[in-house]
């Protein structure tokens, strides 16, 4: 019965599954680590979905969707940034002012550009020579698109520059100690306007990669919420990119795992109710959060704003 | 103060933002008769919502812009808006105040006993909550179910099918359900997979779900609810040919080479009927199902899609059984 569930299909739809969460995660890792809760995670997403959607149906050009879903995303972020970080503006309040304005925002244009549902051509699956038609491995891990790739590429790659740069050990010095790292030298406000517009231009490339590689369309909520659930994850890892992915991984197989199981409920002779099968990954990664976060020291100045000389 | 000062920033964007999400559609007349629908998606979703919304121009048509006139709020998928939204209608006076989805039940039996002069309808469901001022409709896709389910069964080659739902109640279930039944009349040893995602509006969830049929052999695939373009999506972007049968709304334009025939609700047969009795002072205690019968419920096929004359005679023999009631459209097991 295991191989029959656990299948190298159910691992691949696990690892596409968790393609938005790892784009949104890192970004909010970014910011949370300088200080900046962003809860308008998703309403970045929203519009970064419709950004790249309507510049590829309207150029055809998936190069255009990902500069327009990045733009989208990085100016969302500064406007987060500037509430939060200039204004001074409570953060958990300000990024839900933000989300309403993504869902509301990304809606309205949809309705009044496109309207009824149209599909794009978005990423293709890469076809990777050889590797592709490795049995098992090849369909795991090297038959989607190519936005999955650069999702996994952008953990290492956010875990060398937040532990072993200069740009790095400045964010994390102004989330855990603003005031020391200002008596450094370090422009607080700076790197704050920098880590927030980053993790705009993740949750933008995030939403992204619903809308021209997954799914393909558009529609109103399209990200239903996955935002706020990578903000989530981004406590789960722990305010580290490897712990985040780990913790999107566990979330999207369980996902995963369970579509396949009831999908083949009645050929395996089985009888979970659906009830219990949709709350499963919601409930596994909570029991994982609960182990996880022992011991687990967030960062200090996590949602409280800087002024200088306080 | 500045704390404040943003916060009022930040809500005065948004409101300015979502005001014209409330979308209105209105006519001038003399004493028109006023309808007022709140809808969990869009009124262009190719689905629940624009089922409704179709129904209503229908109706506009037939009565004329003077005479009737409506007004919607679409996109509406928390309730507490709807309940806003309903209550503010109510005040207002309208005629009839429809909340078009099965989520907002608890809320017109809340809101219908403190306006008992105001008609107030709801779907999909039968329960009228014993009001006189409360009608209730639903749909008996179960029965259009059936017939794609049928044609399912005949048209896939791998003999396997995969039917992606949305949460396990109302139309939505009805319709899985009848499929079910139906794709087994056809072909007692087809395989149909049944896969409810717990969601009306996660469009991801949904591809991934039809990501997961595929992988396990289906090439004909159909679902419910609005969630169900993530699915199309995914059938589009197959290399091999992977059918659709749509519900609720025509969805042929979401495919046009894939999409078989689409089982379409047309509430303008209850709506007509509801407008009917309120006008004689009837304002509830009604309950409607669109059927094949009432013609509230009909298949339109995609006419770019072949579909042999054969087959074509025996869907049309099929719908006379069903009407008939000489074939049950649910197996026992789901219609007890």
């Amino acid at each position: 019965m295991l191989s029959d569930i656990l299948t190298a299909s159910v691992i691949a739809s696990a690892i596409r599954l968790a393609t938005p969460y790892i784009f949104a995660g890192m970004g909010e890792t970014f910011g949370q680590r300088s200080g900046v809760l962003n809860l308008g995670v998703d309403g970045i997403m929203l519009l970064g979905a419709f950004a790249a959607y309507y510049a590829v149906l309207e150029t055809g050009s998936l190069l255009f969707g990902v500069m327009a879903a990045l733009a989208t995303g990085m100016l969302m972020g500064l406007v987060m940034a500037f509430v939060s970080v200039t204004l001074q503006a409570e953060q958990g309040i300000s990024g839900i002012g933000l989300y309403l304005f993504g869902l509301g925002l990304s809606d309205m244009l949809y309705q009044r550009l496109v309207g009824t549902p149209v599909h794009v051509d978005g990423f293709p699956r890469v076809d990777i020579p050889v590797l592709t038609d490795l049995p098992v491995l090849g369909e795991i891990f090297f038959n989607h698109n190519f936005l999955v790739y650069v999702a996994f590429a952008s953990v290492p790659l956010s875990a060398f520059v937040l532990t072993r740069t200069t740009f790095g050990l400045k964010i994390r010095a102004v989330g855990q100690n603003p005031e020391a790292a200002d008596a450094m030298g370090v422009n607080v406000a700076r790197i704050r306007y920098f880590t927030v517009i980053i993790g705009g231009a993740f949750s933008g490339i995030a939403g992204a990669s619903l809308s021209i590689a997954l799914v393909n369309f558009f529609q109103g909520n399209l990200t239903a919420g996955k935002g706020f659930i990578a903000v989530a994850l981004v406590y789960f890892g722990a305010w580290r990119p490897y712990w985040v992915m780990a913790g999107t991984l566990l979330f999207s197989t369980v996902d995963a795992l369970q579509l396949q199981i009831k999908t083949l409920e009645n050929a395996l002779n089985l009888d979970i109710p659906n009830e219990l099968a949709v709350m499963a990954p919601y409930v596994v990664t909570l029991v994982a959060l609960i182990f996880a976060s022992k011991g687990v020291e967030k960062p200090t100045a996590l949602t409280k704003p800087f002024e200088r000389g306080e | 103060m500045r704390k404040l000062f943003v916060l009022l920033i930040v809500t005065a964007v948004f409101a300015v933002v979502a005001v014209p999400l409330t979308s209105t559609h209105t006519a001038q007349a003399d004493d028109p008769f006023r309808v007022a629908v709140v809808m969990p998606s869009a009124t262009n979703d190719l689905a629940f919502s624009q089922s409704m919304y179709d129904a209503l121009l229908f109706v506009q048509e037939e009565m004329g812009e003077d005479n009737f006139e409506f007004v919607f709020q679409d996109g509406t998928f928390v309730v507490d808006d709807a309940a806003v939204a309903l209550r503010e209608w109510a005040l207002e006076g309208y005629d009839l105040i429809i909340a078009h989805g099965s989520q907002y039940g608890a809320v017109v039996e809340e809101i219908a006993i403190d306006f008992p002069d105001t008609s107030f309808a709801w779907g999909t469901d039968s329960d009228t909550f014993g009001f006189d001022n409360v009608f209730a409709y639903e749909a008996a896709s179960d029965q259009g179910g059936f017939v794609n389910g049928y044609l399912a069964a005949q048209l896939t080659e791998s003999g396997v099918l995969g039917v992606i739902g949305p949460i396990e109640t109302g139309d939505a279930k009805l319709y899985v359900d009848g499929f079910v039944a139906g794709a087994v009349y056809g072909d007692e040893d087809i395989t149909v997979n049944v896969n409810y995602i717990g969601s009306f509006s996660d469009v991801a969830l949904a591809a991934e779900a039809a990501e997961t049929h595929v992988a396990n052999d289906a090439d004909v695939l159909t679902g419910s609810a609005q969630m169900v373009v993530g699915a199309v999506g995914v059938a589009i972007d197959q290399d091999e040919q992977v059918l659709w049968f749509g519900t609720q709304a025509n969805q042929t334009s979401l495919a046009p080479e894939l999409v078989v025939a689409s089982q379409v609700y047309h509430w303008e047969v209850v709506l007509m009927d509801m407008i009917e009795l309120i006008q004689d002072g009837t304002l509830g205690g009604e309950s409607y199902s669109l059927t094949l019968e009432n013609e509230g419920l009909t298949i339109e096929f995609n006419e770019e899609f072949e579909v042999d004359e054969e087959l074509l005679d025996e869907v049309d023999s099929l719908i006379e059984g069903i009407i008939a009631g000489d074939i049950p459209t649910l197996m026992e097991e789901d219609s007890e």
